[in-house]
């Protein structure tokens, strides 16, 4: 039997889309955060070795990045699915 | 408003259907093997105008694919691929962003149905790249260093940790497939709902600094994908036998 009173499925899931991108976003930001300045860092004590620990640190940027974007296509499949 | 996550079908070719973001892979497709066929005919030992330009973009893939695989020859076999790759995936995604793209459609039972999309901007188009671009890892770490060693790297029975960690890296080469397809996936329809929502709120002036966050992001995205296929190949070439 369907509830008449409560909160409505899609109340539930506009909420439910925005804290998946909100929470979701936390760590990546952080982890981006560490590799950037770790990255800097590595740079500032040897600028010969720029271009290595630029591209590694691209890298490591991407898999962090990839993370929050998955978040994001769960928040994006919940309110548009 | 309407933001579909799906790419939606315009056409019926028998029994396969053809979505919109397939039409735009296709005419991008079609106009670089245009461009390219006609412009490349006479090709002369000191470059001039779109030889030029071509030359410039080859060099800098060329050197890029060197800085990460360490090895010249290395670099010249499997720049193609990734060359390829990386060209193919900035043009749609820029192509994406011209006028008209999502916004000329049909209406159809009450729907708007825009006849272009994005091809980046449909799990299918990053998928299909995605596994074409593991499967070739595969090839390339097979034909480099042979079947019984390479096969070593995921079946290895040295020792019970081995094998767990043998195991495991077998797994991740299907993660590597879905992280690959999201990550672009993601990247360009999350863009594409942006630019929607923007213009819908402010159609004025106010979408410029968006759409130049686009670009930028297309072309990142592209660079990501061919240098993380240029760091698995490097690893997948590499002999770790003692």
């Amino acid at each position: 039997m369907e509830p008449t009173t409560g909160i409505s499925p899609e109340v539930v899931k506009m909420i439910a889309a925005a804290a998946t991108i909100a929470i979701g976003a936390i760590g990546p930001a952080l982890a981006i955060g560490m590799i950037g300045s770790k990255g800097l860092e590595a740079i500032g004590r040897n600028p010969e070795a720029a271009g290595k620990v630029q591209t590694s640190m691209v890298l490591g940027l991407a898999f962090a990045e990839a993370i929050a974007i998955y978040a994001l296509v769960i928040a994006l499949i919940v309110k548009f699915v | 408003m309407e933001i579909s996550l799906a790419a939606e079908q315009v056409a019926h070719l028998g029994p396969l259907p053809i979505t919109n973001s397939m039409i735009l892979s296709w005419i991008v497709s079609a106009g670089l093997i245009l461009v390219t066929t006609f412009s490349l005919r006479n090709l002369k030992s000191i470059p001039s105008g779109i030889q030029n330009f071509f030359e410039t973009i080859v060099e800098a893939l060329f050197n890029l694919a060197n800085s990460i695989l360490d090895d010249e020859k290395a670099t010249k076999k499997y720049f193609a691929l990734v060359a390829t790759i990386f060209i193919f995936i900035v043009t749609n995604n820029w192509i994406g962003l011209v006028p008209g793209v999502g916004s000329i459609g049909i209406t159809e039972h009450g729907k708007f149905i825009p006849l272009l999309r994005g091809a980046n901007a449909d799990l299918n188009t990053t998928l299909a790249l995605a596994i074409v671009a593991v499967i070739a890892i595969q090839i390339f770490g097979v034909a480099a260093i042979g079947t019984f060693k390479y096969a070593k790297k995921f079946i290895n029975f040295n020792g019970p940790i081995n094998f767990f960690i043998g195991i495991i890296e077998l797994i991740s080469e299907f993660a590597k497939m879905i992280s690959f397809s999201f990550r672009l996936f993601g990247n360009i329809f999350a863009g594409e709902v942006l630019l929607t929502i923007v213009a819908f709120l402010v159609p004025l002036i106010a979408p410029l600094p968006f759409f130049a966050l686009e670009i930028f992001v297309g072309a990142v995205q592209a660079l990501v994908f061919s240098m993380l296929i240029l760091v698995f190949i490097k690893m997948a070439i590499t002999d770790v036998s003692h």
